[in-house]
């Protein structure tokens, strides 16, 4: 009775921001390193006097307690886990990382659209969906992707934090009983759809078997280019965003 | 064969080879009697022995608390606002309406993806994408679409106690006042809902009527389609 489904959706990749700010992010697996590459970039342009905006996953404060109670209650599926975690992230754009990008502020995210690509895909849901899903999502100036053989990145998350939460460990999807063994499968799963993505999608691979302070300075090299016509603040502290998070 | 697929690529992980009842929508604006048009059909069906469930909007157990918080202070970002409907919808249809199918039940749903889908093309979200966004929604067996306009509508606002302050669109705002805005509000719900019934196949019913000429015409047509699917179903059982 009903007719044929809407052609394929446009996707994530078309909306480049025309405001004077920047963004940069950075995405990998649990372990990789990139939280800690982050806040030493944050400390960097802090110091060289530009306002800094850092945005993260789950900060949308109407969204978090839905979340919140969806995980404690372990009633997420693949396809509500996907749906609220993209409530959260427009929340965010529209409203932590859009209006800083058009006062001119450099925004850091930890984590972006492609935490969303890889997560929601190893948890089985459709990939041409979840680009459409994230359409409106702004591309960054740079993206970056912090590659960890999955060993090494186990190693540092399981050695200093042995109770893995149900959702991180992937325990929703039945892959094993014991939550430590889900966590391994699941990552590599999470692993393995990083390394789709980067030949899907301008992201600037980082080696993060490297010494902190050698991916830093790369790290550096790369985003200073880009720093080039930005006006800086002359106080040197982070901006005070109403919602957004502030690095210490 | 299935019974039921999605518009798209389907529900992650769910199997729609074990969905065995119906699934039939009614659709309409706000005001227009859906509720009464519900719960009429659910004697009629019950008296014809068959098992219903009820679903409606903003009702799941996951995000309908956090919909009515993000409505009281209008915090919440155009596209996150729709994207929280969607999740709303995404856990009623998990874990409300396959269980029903599943069990054989009649579910009869107070709107669909179709109403959610209207309103957030009227507060400017873009057609395609949000069509996209509830594009794993299962296809119903029919939807039931009492139509109605602007100035038969108003009467029965009036007589449930006047314009609600989202239903009439005032977040926008569309009008001076709120007569203005919910005529303004309204008239585009109904346009898109009209062109969403061309193009996802609503059987449409003049809502105009008075109610129990509306009531019965409906119940005669759900009657009549349980009837058909049920012996299409069990014709195509293979030999005990």
């Amino acid at each position: 009775m009903t007719q044929l489904p809407p052609p394929a959706p446009a996707a994530y990749g078309d909306v480049k921001p025309p405001w004077p700010g920047r963004l940069f992010i950075v995405e990998g697996i649990d372990g990789s390193g990139k939280s800690t590459q982050l806040t030493l970039l944050s400390q960097w342009l802090q110091g060289e006097g530009y306002p800094v905006v850092f945005s993260e996953w789950n900060s949308s404060p109407i969204v978090r307690n839905t979340t919140r109670r969806g995980k404690k209650r372990q009633i997420l599926t693949p396809l509500t886990f996907s749906l609220i975690h993209a409530t959260d992230f427009y929340d965010r754009v529209e409203r932590e990382i859009v209006p800083f990008l058009k006062a001119g502020a450099i925004v850091l995210a930890d984590r972006y659209v492609f935490t969303a690509f890889a997560r929601d895909v190893a948890r089985g849901v459709e990939p041409r969906w979840v680009r459409g899903l994230y359409r409106f999502a702004v591309v960054p100036t740079m993206a970056f992707y912090f590659r960890t053989p999955l060993e090494v990145a186990l190693k540092r998350i399981l050695s200093g934090r042995p109770k893995l939460k149900w959702y991180e460990a992937g325990m929703d999807l039945g892959l094993h009983t014991e939550p430590q063994a889900s966590y391994r499968i699941f990552q590599a799963r999470i692993l393995d759809e990083y390394e789709r993505l980067v030949k899907e999608y301008p992201l600037t691979v980082m080696d993060a078997t490297k010494a902190i302070e050698t991916q830093q300075r790369l790290l550096r090299k790369h985003i200073a280019p880009h720093l080039l016509g930005l006006r800086k603040t002359g106080v040197i502290h982070a901006v005070h965003a109403n919602h957004a998070k502030v690095t210490p | 064969m299935t019974r039921f697929d999605s518009y798209g690529e389907g529900i992650p992980g769910v199997d729609p080879g074990d969905l065995t009842g119906w699934l039939i929508v009614i659709e309409g604006t706000d005001g227009v009697g859906r509720t009464t048009h519900v719960n009429h059909l659910r004697g009629v069906l019950e008296r014809e022995g068959y098992a219903v469930a009820e679903t409606g909007l903003t009702r799941s157990d996951l995000a309908a608390a956090g919909i009515r918080r993000a409505k009281e202070g209008n915090t919440l970002g155009s596209n996150a606002y729709n994207l929280f409907y969607a999740t709303d919808f995404a856990d009623r249809l998990e874990r409300q309406i396959l269980p029903a199918l599943r069990a054989g039940f009649v579910m009869l749903t107070d709107r669909y993806i179709y109403s959610l889908v209207a309103r957030a093309i009227v507060r400017g979200a873009d057609p395609d994408w949000i069509k996209n966004v509830y594009s794993f929604s299962l296809r119903p067996d029919a939807v039931f679409y009492l139509r109605i306009d602007v100035p038969n509508l108003v009467p029965r606002v009036l007589a449930q106690g006047g314009f609600d302050y989202w239903e009439s669109g005032m977040d926008l705002p569309m009008g001076a006042d709120l007569f203005d805005s919910f005529v303004n509000y309204q008239s585009r719900v109904i346009e898109e809902l009209d062109r969403l019934s061309v193009e996802y196949g609503f059987e449409t019913l003049d809502a105009t009527r008075p109610v129990e000429e509306t009531a019965d015409d409906l119940s005669a047509r759900v009657l009549r389609l349980l009837a058909r699917i049920s012996h299409e179903t069990e014709g195509a059982l293979p030999p005990p």
